[in-house]
């Protein structure tokens, strides 16, 4: 067989070697350039980043948006929209072909429906379906909550998961809807009015499926901004992402920026409420034994003073200075006779020293008359030979007078 | 006293304790007070502890204005999957 044997001076690169050049003389051609073309086949990767087409009537270009660059967007692209967009090219070298990094973006004017969202807007501020005075405040313990959301996707079990966490006490309503496409405008309004005919439902989620890809567009329809508004029910609204708010965003009585947010924002944490319960119990059992040790207290002081505890001292101590007193008085009776006695004693006393009697008992004698019982003192009063009777301390003496000197 | 919500509840409790940190009720109304508020968290704890999370799908109203449901099937058959998995 004959080889082909390439001819010679003609350097043979290798695939890799190709790619590389190509890579290479894009860059330096163009190293930043400006494209205005239509997006389509807009994807966006779970790592954030987002792949779209860039087209016009004749030629597509393959393009993309780095996480960063998207993540600062200030508009919504999707599908259909019009944009300029600055960035580089690049060759993609695992599937060889080239893609226009995209490093700045702007909506080329206007699209058709971003237009009509604008006009849908301004219709409902002037309605008042945006009015913060309209919101509705949430129940703090619901007993029952409903949930209008897509029954594949994290965001239903995501929000079950967390009810049933923090709340069990409270019963759920699903109601499965489609959240894209043709008809789920329709089937998430009705959902929204079907729960409002429950009298029991305090509170309604409403979530959208989960997926970064999705198409919000449902949620920016007026039928399903009118159920939100005419609802009895407070609805929190899980739908938009941090930068694409929708309308039904806008007119929920609260918006969550995610299923798990909205959770939270309607339930309690039952672990935190029995907290507050035991925290409450001890406070009571507290209070009331203060009471009682307040009671207990007072009881026992007041038996401490005396009057209490004594309470005929007072009697007992009045009888006994009576008492006293009628000692003392008999005393001083007893002592005022003495002294009277004493006196009368004395005074007797004196008397009898005065007595004649006593004077008798001294020696001395007392001569009489006899006639006529006259005490003599002087010898003129009797006669030699008169009778005279003389008293002496133990006895009597006739006598008759024989001289007188 | 048996038919206060949850938050009803939580409110009387409150005042309960209000009433035995003012002190200005008897000793007798005080103790009626707190077994009046015993009886209560009793509740409350029961109403916390014992919930279980039931979950029904709401499937649309009968003639009569009642919710026509059945037992919501989805979340189960993923939680059961999330746990077999660990």
């Amino acid at each position: 067989m004959r080889t082909l044997e390439p001819p010679t001076g003609i350097k043979i690169c290798s695939v890799s070697e190709l790619t590389r050049a190509v890579n290479m003389v894009l860059g330096e051609a163009f190293p930043s350039i400006w494209v205005a073309g239509e997006i389509a086949n807009l994807k966006r990767a779970s790592s954030g980043h987002i792949y779209l087409t860039l087209k016009d009537a004749y030629a597509q270009v393959r393009a993309v948006l780095w996480r960063s660059t998207a993540s600062r967007l200030h508009f919504q692209v999707r599908d259909g929209l019009e944009i300029i967009a600055r960035g580089n090219l690049s060759v993609y070298p695992p599937r060889g072909d080239y893609q226009f990094v995209i490093e700045e973006v702007h909506p080329k004017g206007l699209g058709a429906q971003d237009v009509a969202l604008k006009q849908l807007k301004e219709k409902l501020v002037r309605l008042g379906y945006f009015a913060a005075e309209r919101k509705r405040p949430l129940p703090r313990f619901p007993r029952h909550i409903a949930l209008v959301t897509s029954a594949a996707g994290a965001a239903i079990r995501d929000i079950l998961e967390i009810l049933g966490r923090r709340w069990p006490a409270a019963q759920v309503w699903a109601c499965p809807v489609r959240v894209q496409g043709l008809g789920a405008a329709e089937e998430i309004a009705t959902a929204i009015r079907r729960v409002n005919h429950l009298a029991d439902i305090e509170v309604l989620i409403l979530g959208r499926g989960g997926g970064s890809s999705e198409d919000l567009a449902a949620f920016n329809r007026e039928v399903v901004a009118q159920a939100i508004f005419t609802s009895r029910v407070p609805v929190v609204s899980a739908v938009g992402h941090e930068i694409d708010v929708t309308i039904a965003d806008l007119v929920a009585d609260k918006r969550a920026l995610t299923p798990s947010e909205a959770a939270e924002l309607v339930t309690p944490d039952c672990k935190q409420i029995l907290d507050g319960l035991q925290a409450c119990h001890g406070r009571m059992s507290d209070l009331l034994l203060n009471r009682f040790q307040t009671i207990r207290g007072r009881l026992q002081e007041l038996a401490g003073r005396r009057t209490l505890a004594q309470p005929l001292e007072r009697i007992r101590d009045r009888e006994r200075r009576l008492d006293d007193g009628e000692v003392r008085l008999h005393r001083a009776m007893k002592q005022k006779l003495a002294k009277v006695q004493q006196l009368t004693d004395a005074q007797a006393a004196r008397l009898e020293t005065l007595s004649p009697l006593n004077v008798l008992g001294r020696g001395y004698s007392l001569t009489r008359r006899e006639s006529d019982h006259v005490v003599v003192r002087n010898t003129a009063q009797v006669q030699v030979g008169d009778r005279v009777v003389t008293l002496i301390e133990q006895g009597k003496l006739m006598c008759r007078v024989e001289e007188k000197s | 006293m048996e038919n206060l919500t949850f938050e009803e509840a939580l409110a009387e409790l409150e005042r309960i304790v209000r009433e035995l940190e003012d002190g200005k009720i008897g000793l007798e109304e005080s103790l009626t007070r707190y077994e009046q508020g015993v009886g209560i968290l009793r509740r409350c704890y029961g109403q916390l502890r014992q919930a279980e999370q039931r979950i029904v799908e709401l499937m649309g109203m009968d003639g009569e204005g009642k919710a026509v449901t059945r037992p919501f099937e989805h979340v189960a058959k993923v939680s059961t999957i999330k746990n077999e998995t660990g």
